[in-house]
């Protein structure tokens, strides 16, 4: 049977974890199906149709989809399961939100954040802060599973779009209501995927000085800002920066770790990327144990001079 | 309003954790042993709002084996008001432990239940959710404030992209994620008393749950290791090394 893959987006653009989780849907079987649910969503259904491999594209539009709400956005993955006999979403914060939900109302048992796909109903995934593997198997009717789009590359996009078919969800009762979203604007690459990331820890010592030592280096690479909880927890960067076992999970080609001494709960969200850099003043600091390159030495020495030698 | 809080009992998170020899799993005899962290901020929550009036009565529960009276213990100490030990030995998945708190919620007529957004062991991320859609029941995940109003919770959400607020009717499940409070030491005096506060011992069988696994759980590896890296010298010799050598930049 088929694969629906609920797709990350913000109706204007589909999210690169899509393009990702895609990869993944692809290895578990052939025909994909790609559900946006959202409000004014035809741009993400169109740049979901134009990915190579899907079968076809379901765009589900209603005001109560607009945030992608959990409780009418599982109720409509629900209304569509029958014809499907796994369910994909990436593992985002949308998609950690909805897919339990839609597995308890299934009554089946979710695999979350999947690594690696070993046969249609055998999956990979990191427990005890990516400490340990486990192979795990499914053998219930649905399998519900979040993948972890950094351990995929993005699907290519196609010559031929998939169709769309419009779906008109079921109404349900309305147990929460969106009221804001107060995002982080900047306008460097998304964490999440960026190439090239500089990452700064609590030695950075306030806000002010985060920024003018961590961006002006990663604004030279062009890359994305990540933080340390302690970081983030010291109010030096925002919440969406931080990498770890319990923020963001990142696998750039290039990690470079500023004043982070290396704790495991950080390592499981970085180690990863391809080359890692480590900055530190301590060198028996556990972030060496995992570095590439490492330097012994003052951050606000070190960071300056390579951005002036770049 | 009553509320229940769901606490596991897992290695301690700064336990450097072993594989077992044979594949089959991840050595815990003997490691250090503690309240799932994301769990001390979902009962610090829970106290703060029986302070402040906002609810009348925190009842704790963890599923899981005898030990597991030592995490309710310390939530007690925290502040709660009474614990349910649901007694299960082995793998509990998150599904099974979901429908066991669904009817402890019931029969207690919670009005809501703080969980943590994950566990630091099995990193699932689930169990709040599938409780929330079993109960019929609003979710709000990932908390990192959370403000009363009337029949109501406005709820700030940590969000890939920033933040979100959203209003929940209730009766509603809250996970807890880290910047939702920092929780309090329990001081001596209240560890003492925590010892005389009630808790009482059920199964699966006498709440009707199966906790058979779904999921089989074939082998457990070692993750890849990192080849060593080198330290270098300067910043001149470290750009060298990320452009010739490296090719990232
Ligand atoms: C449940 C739970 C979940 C967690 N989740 C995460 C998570 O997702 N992500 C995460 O990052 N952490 C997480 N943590 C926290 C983690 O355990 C560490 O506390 C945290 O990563 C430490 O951040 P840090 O490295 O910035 O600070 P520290 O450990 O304090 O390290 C600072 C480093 O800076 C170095 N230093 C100081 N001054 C200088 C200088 N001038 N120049 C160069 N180096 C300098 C020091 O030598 C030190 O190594 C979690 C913890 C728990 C309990
Ligand atoms: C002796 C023993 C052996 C185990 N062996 C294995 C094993 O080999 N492999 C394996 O995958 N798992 C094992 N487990 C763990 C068990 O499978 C987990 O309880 C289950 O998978 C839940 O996953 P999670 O905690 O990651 O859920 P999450 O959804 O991440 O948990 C979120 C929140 O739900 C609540 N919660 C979750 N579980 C409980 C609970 N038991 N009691 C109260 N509240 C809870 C907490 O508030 C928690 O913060 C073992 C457990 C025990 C006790």
């Amino acid at each position: 049977m088929a694969i629906l893959l609920f797709a990350d987006h913000d109706n204007a653009s589909l999210s690169e974890h899509s393009a990702r989780a895609l990869s993944a849907a692809l290895q578990i079987g052939a025909e994909v199906d790609i559900l946006i649910a959202g409000q004014g969503a035809a741009p993400a259904a169109e740049a979901a149709a134009a990915l190579t491999g899907v079968r076809r594209v379901l765009l589900a539009e209603d005001g109560s989809l607009s945030e992608r709400l959990a409780e009418p956005t599982a109720a409509l993955i629900v209304q569509l399961a029958g014809d499907y006999d796994t369910i994909v979403a990436p593992a985002t914060s949308s998609g950690k939100n909805v897919l339990p939900r839609v597995a308890a109302l299934l009554d089946v048992m979710q695999l979350s954040e999947v690594t690696e796909v070993v046969a249609p109903d055998t999956f990979k995934r990191p427990i005890y802060a990516g400490n340990a593997i486990e192979v795990v198997q499914s053998a219930e009717a649905v399998r519900v599973v979040t993948v972890r789009s950094a351990s995929f590359s993005p699907a290519a996009t196609g010559s031929a779009a998939a169709p769309i078919v419009a779906i008109q969800p079921a109404t349900v009762p309305a147990l929460s209501s969106f009221r804001q979203n107060l995002l982080s604007a900047n306008d460097r690459p998304d964490l999440s995927s960026a190439r090239i990331v500089v990452s700064g820890g609590r030695a950075l010592g306030s806000k002010e000085r985060f920024e003018a030592t961590i961006n002006p280096l990663a604004d030279k690479l062009g890359a994305a800002v990540g933080a340390s909880r302690a970081a983030v927890d010291a109010g030096y960067a925002a919440n969406d920066f931080q990498v770890g076992q319990t923020g963001k999970v990142v696998a750039p080609d290039l990690y470079i770790a500023c004043g982070i001494s290396g704790a495991i709960q950080h390592l499981a969200g970085m180690k990863d990327s391809r080359i890692i850099v480590a900055i530190n003043s301590d060198g028996e600091a556990p972030i060496f144990q995992v570095a590439d390159y490492g330097i012994v030495g003052d951050i606000f020495d070190i960071v300056p001079e390579m951005e002036r030698a770049l | 309003m009553k509320i229940l809080v769901p606490v596991k009992r897992v290695v301690d998170h700064n336990v450097k954790i072993r594989m077992k020899a044979d594949g089959t799993g991840v050595d815990l005899a003997n490691a250090k042993m503690s309240m799932n962290p994301f769990d001390e901020i979902a009962v610090e929550q829970a106290v703060r709002m029986k302070e402040a009036g906002e609810a009348s009565e925190v009842v704790v529960i963890s599923v899981g084996p005898a030990q597991a009276q030592e995490v309710l213990r310390t939530a007690l100490a925290m502040g709660a008001d009474r614990a349910i030990l649901v007694q299960a030995e082995g793998r509990v998945e998150p599904l099974a432990v979901a429908k066991i708190l669904q009817r402890v919620a019931q029969s207690e007529e919670a009005g809501m239940v703080i969980l943590g957004k994950q566990a630091i062991d099995d990193d699932c991320n689930q169990t709040g959710q599938m409780l929330a859609a079993l109960l019929g029941w609003g979710q709000a995940t990932f908390a990192s404030k959370v403000e009363m109003s009337g029949g109501s919770a406005l709820v700030t959400r940590e969000i890939d992209g920033g933040l979100q607020q959203i209003e929940l009717s209730l009766p509603a499940v809250i996970t807890a994620d880290l910047r939702l409070n920092e929780p309090r030491y329990a001081s001596l005096p209240n560890i003492m008393k925590a010892k005389k506060k009630p808790l009482v011992q059920q199964t699966p069988e006498d709440l009707g749950i199966d906790v058979a696994p779904r999921l089989n759980v074939l082998r457990v590896e070692e993750p890849a290791a990192r080849a060593s890296g080198i330290r270098v010298g300067s910043v001149a010799e470290l750009l060298d090394k990320l452009k010739t050598e490296a090719a990232v930049i």
